[in-house]
């Protein structure tokens, strides 16, 4: 099987999922929630087990003097109203008129958060995240050190993981534009366990390349890393397999609050396998091979595909 | 072979006997000789309800924000919330300036805010010849009847007298009677006539509080002490009497001295206290969740299933790919998934829904240890290895990527435990912690227990011509 070989039709595919995604990232950006931006969130569940027309609701709450708010449903009989910070004499009030209009209903979640703090929650996650990737560059660079450009290995991985974090924020990006997603604290979590996820399978592949790299000394490089990525597909897939499947009956029987979450998870841990077979482990031969010297020469004297 | 496996499977057998011990079902508690420990399994307020509010200190950003005051708001705040009965409530400090409070099964947001933010209030109340007792419970006319000097306020404190060196302060304790239905106290003065407090020391070098009077509280505590010398001025804080002196001489200058038992401390604190209401810091709620429970436990019992679903899907999967390996494989990973739940229980970790997540996808992860080892085992005898020449080639082989792989899923755990930390966002750490130890018992079971199960079948069954039975 001759995976390297096809290595651009590879990054080809990844840039075709992810520049969709970040073009709905340039455009409309994330939708932070309000772990994020401050503001509240009030899920009411109806005891008549209907709820009632999210824009019937968005009138309610202006007429109450809580201008901007949106309401979605939630299942059948539940909605969640998203508005400015409310403190909790609002939300009583809320509460009340909205079962006088329509119908009794009972607060099933309230959360409400100070502007400050989600600016605060922002500023951490992206030290949180830089500091993984730095983290993670210098363990592999270490893990790595008897091989020859240790430095490689640890630079592909963390290239093969801003491709997953790519994946994961364009997919966020286009489902809150399409569903109205939005991106909170547990979305920030799910991307921080992708990256984890990315090295760890990433480190796998290139744990095989060390092995055979120092067994096969004359073998050309690409060989060796084709060799070892058919090697561990295996592996690659099935262990793929069992996340994945895990994950898809989170999904599939796990509640509404956690779904989100895992979705994203299975998008990103799918990412992940993808990038360290295909992407991880081709960076290295292509920087093995300098291959940039003849990107930019005239389409004939390209070798993609070779 | 041997002795080595032997000594693993006794501890393996141990470990399988204290995981039964702890998760067995109805324990909800362990004991060996004194040591005692709750081993019930700790739900998050997702999945029980309940409230959550995160307090924040209200003053300026750059202001730093002293860690005893925040202990001090923190013992005040846990007194309060203790008295509104509810079984668990956590009150911690968070990061430098913010304080979780969870009131687990509780759900009026309002009335939990309020108990929490209000601040004290402080009485000196007319005790006439009877010292009360610290801790006691009193009424008081204040707020009742008007008929009370008094003005409005807050605050604390335990003796008093002049300020005036030679005034000597009494801490007076005598038996009183605890109950609240007890005779309506008058209240002199609140709190409201302090106008500044300070730590000190009397001349034995004792800690003490001095406070200064506004002009009209030396005007009432000027006619007070001067027509009950000799009676006790009990100080209560929230209806609960501090300190109960003797009134020693009459102060009419405005200037009072609080003493007791202080320590250096608790006379700080104490004027901490007085200066800033019963809260040393004042507080503004930067979040407020609360969880009805019908959802909670909703999401609780879709999350059982679904990790059901999940882990008997990852069972079948290792039973039908990798046969032999596989099943034994399987009972590592029930030995798993009871340790997980055992250290779940002791430590204790809170079990919330992110954290179920997490600990199904270490079910995951735990399979992947076991999946690199027999796809490296198959390998091996395909090459054409003896068997168990290719059991352990296949074993220890597969451990630098095993070992290179968790620790960076570790790093990353760390990262987010740390996150989640700064800003009491309770799921995130729930979620870092649950995946971490997952990840650790998983090593354990996924390498040693696999591999003493698989040893200790092949001493007794010979395999060497059946390789069909590790998926080949």
């Amino acid at each position: 099987m001759n995976i390297m070989g096809k290595r651009y039709w590879f990054f080809g595919l990844s840039l075709a999922i992810i520049i969709p995604g970040m073009i709905f990232l340039a455009i409309g950006g994330l939708h932070p929630a309000i772990d994020f931006t401050g503001g509240s969130l009030l899920q009411l569940q109806f005891t008549s087990g209907r709820a009632p027309q999210p824009a019937a609701v968005e009138q309610a709450m202006s007429r109450l003097g809580i201008a901007g708010s949106t309401v979605q449903t939630v299942g059948s009989d539940s909605i969640a109203i998203q508005a400015q910070q409310m403190d909790t004499t609002t939300k009583d009030k809320v509460v009340k008129a909205i079962s006088a209009q329509f119908g009794a209903a009972t607060v099933s979640q309230f959360q409400s958060v100070g502007p400050a703090l989600g600016s605060e929650v922002a500023q951490r996650a992206a030290e949180a995240v830089a500091l993984a990737a730095v983290a993670i560059t210098l363990y592999i660079t270490y893990a790595f050190r008897r091989v020859a450009n240790a430095q490689r290995f640890g630079i592909a991985a963390v290239v093969a993981m801003i491709h997953d974090v790519c994946v994961v924020i364009g997919v966020e990006a286009i489902l809150g534009h399409f569903l109205g997603w939005q991106a909170d604290s547990l979305f920030l979590t799910a991307l921080l366990t992708v990256i984890g996820f990315s090295v760890h399978d990433t480190i796998v592949v290139f744990d095989r390349i060390r092995e055979n790299e120092l067994t096969y000394k004359r073998v050309p490089f690409e060989t060796i890393v084709n060799h070892s990525v058919v090697q561990t597909l295996d592996r690659s897939i099935n262990t793929s397999l069992t996340v994945l499947l895990t994950l898809l009956a989170l999904a599939l029987f796990g509640g509404e609050t956690t779904r989100h979450f895992v979705l994203i998870l299975l998008v990103g841990m799918a990412s992940g396998t993808y990038s360290s077979i295909f992407n991880a482990a081709a960076i290295l031969v292509v920087w093995e091979n300098r291959e940039w010297h003849t990107w930019f020469r005239r389409r004939s004297a390209q070798p993609a595909a070779s | 072979m041997g002795q080595r496996y032997w000594r693993w499977l006794i501890v393996i057998a141990i470990l399988l006997a204290l995981d039964l011990w702890i998760n067995w079902p109805g324990t909800s508690s362990i004991q060996v000789g004194s040591w005692s420990q709750n081993v019930t399994l700790r739900e998050g307020l997702d999945l029980q309800g309940g409230l959550e509010v995160l307090l924040e200190a209200a003053l300026p950003a750059n202001q730093a924000v002293p860690a005893s005051s925040m202990d001090a708001v923190r013992t005040v705040i846990e007194d309060r919330v203790n008295g509104l009965g509810v079984a668990e409530p956590v009150v911690q400090v968070s990061g430098s300036r913010r304080i979780l409070v969870e009131l687990p099964g509780y759900e009026n947001p309002q009335d939990a805010v309020a108990l929490i933010k209000q601040t004290g209030l402080l009485e000196f109340v007319d005790a006439d010849s009877t010292p009360l007792v610290e801790g006691t419970i009193v009424q008081t006319d204040y707020g009742r009847t008007g008929s009370g000097s008094a003005t409005p306020s807050p605050q604390p404190s335990p003796s008093l007298s002049s300020a005036t060196p030679e005034a000597t302060p009494v801490a007076a304790t005598a038996a009183a009677a605890p109950t609240p239905t007890g005779p309506v106290y008058h209240t002199v003065m609140t709190g409201a006539d302090l106008s500044s407090v300070n730590a000190g020391a009397n001349q034995l070098g004792q800690p003490v509080v001095n406070f200064v009077l506004d002009s009209a509280g030396t005007k009432i505590f000027s006619d007070y002490t001067t027509t009950h010398v000799g009676q006790y001025l009990a100080i209560v804080l929230d209806d609960k009497v501090i300190s109960s002196p003797v009134v020693q001489t009459a102060i009419t200058n405005g200037q009072g001295q609080i003493s007791g038992n202080f320590t250096v401390d608790s006379a700080n604190a104490l004027a901490i206290q007085l200066r800033y209401g019963a809260l040393p810091i004042p507080l503004q709620v930067a979040q407020i969740e609360t969880v009805g429970p019908s959802l909670g436990q909703d999401s609780l019992r879709r999350s059982l299933v679904a990790g059901a679903v999940g882990m008997s899907v990852v069972v079948l999967f290792m039973i039908l790919y990798y046969r032999l390996p596989g099943i034994l494989a399987d009972l590592a990973l029930a030995l798993y998934a009871m340790t997980a739940l055992s250290i779940f229980r002791l430590v204790p970790v809170t079990f919330t829904l992110p954290g179920i997540a997490g600990f199904v996808l270490s079910v995951g992860m735990a399979v992947d240890a076991n999946v690199l080892i027999f796809e490296r085992l198959k390998e091996e005898l395909r090459s054409g290895k003896p068997l168990r020449v290719a059991v352990d080639a296949g074993f220890s082989r597969a451990w630098p990527s095993i070992r290179d792989s968790n620790i960076s899923t570790i790093i990353t755990c760390l990262i987010l435990y740390w996150f989640g930390g700064a800003f009491g966002a309770s799921l995130v750490k729930g979620f870092a912690l649950t995946l971490a130890i997952g990840v650790l018992v998983s090593m354990f079971t996924a390498i040693i227990v696999t591999r003493t199960f698989l040893h200790v079948v092949l001493d007794r069954m010979d395999f060497s011509r059946r390789h069909s039975w590790f998926g080949i």
